[in-house]
């Protein structure tokens, strides 16, 4: 399965990133399960509660009312994505560890490098296997 | 009674808590899971005398977190 982003999805990720440096930034991808590939259709960008450039979070409280929009939008979540300022496009073991959700695509964005470098993942905590998700980017929307 | 579960409205047995609907959706990691009904979040201690009734509406959301 592969995961399908829209060009202004992947800049409004990076762009959100990149403004919170130093700090770890993340948010919610929503969007259609299709047959060959999860349709990423919106993106949401979260305050980040750790402020660390280190840690980020996204407690059930904070996903509420995204949830609410994807529903009046007939969207589901499909995971969440979040920025590695300093580190490698790789789930950490931390990642892992609170990957409660096998279901939910891991969208992990390095900064560390020259040129930024977006991944996604699929992580069972359980048995700590990681698969990784092609990411097809694809033109915006007109 | 219909329920509307991520979502999605869908038919459900009438007299069915919390814990037993975590059960009929096969909720990945149900130990992890934290559940709000009608927009309103319920402790998991209160799963089991949660009753449910028609038009309920239930999300099924997940701590996320990591890091470095």
């Amino acid at each position: 399965m592969r995961l399908r982003l829209k060009l202004s999805d992947y800049l409004r990720i990076l762009e959100h990133a990149r403004a919170g440096l130093p700090n770890e930034a993340c948010g919610l991808i929503a969007g259609r399960l299709e047959e060959d590939a999860r349709q990423v259709e919106k993106v949401y960008t979260l305050n980040n509660p750790d402020a660390c450039p280190e840690h980020f979070s996204i407690p059930p409280q904070a996903q509420l009312e995204a949830i609410r929009d994807m529903r009046s939008l007939g969207l589901v979540l499909l995971g969440s994505f979040h920025s590695h300022p300093n580190t490698p496009a790789r789930p950490s073991d931390e990642d892992i560890n609170l990957a409660y959700d096998p279901a939910a695509s891991c969208c992990i964005l390095s900064l560390a490098g020259a040129e930024p470098v977006l991944k996604c993942f699929r992580i069972e905590r359980a048995t700590r296997l990681v698969r990784e998700e092609s990411i097809e980017l694809t033109p915006s929307s007109p | 009674m219909i329920l509307i579960v991520a979502g999605n409205p869908k038919e459900y047995p009438d007299d069915l808590n919390l814990t037993r609907l975590i059960e009929l959706e096969k909720v990945e990691t149900p130990i992890y899971v934290t559940v709000a009904l009608n927009d309103s979040f319920v402790e998991s201690g209160g799963f089991e005398s949660t009753a449910l009734k028609d038009g309920d509406r239930v999300e099924f959301l997940y701590f996320m977190g990591g890091g470095r």
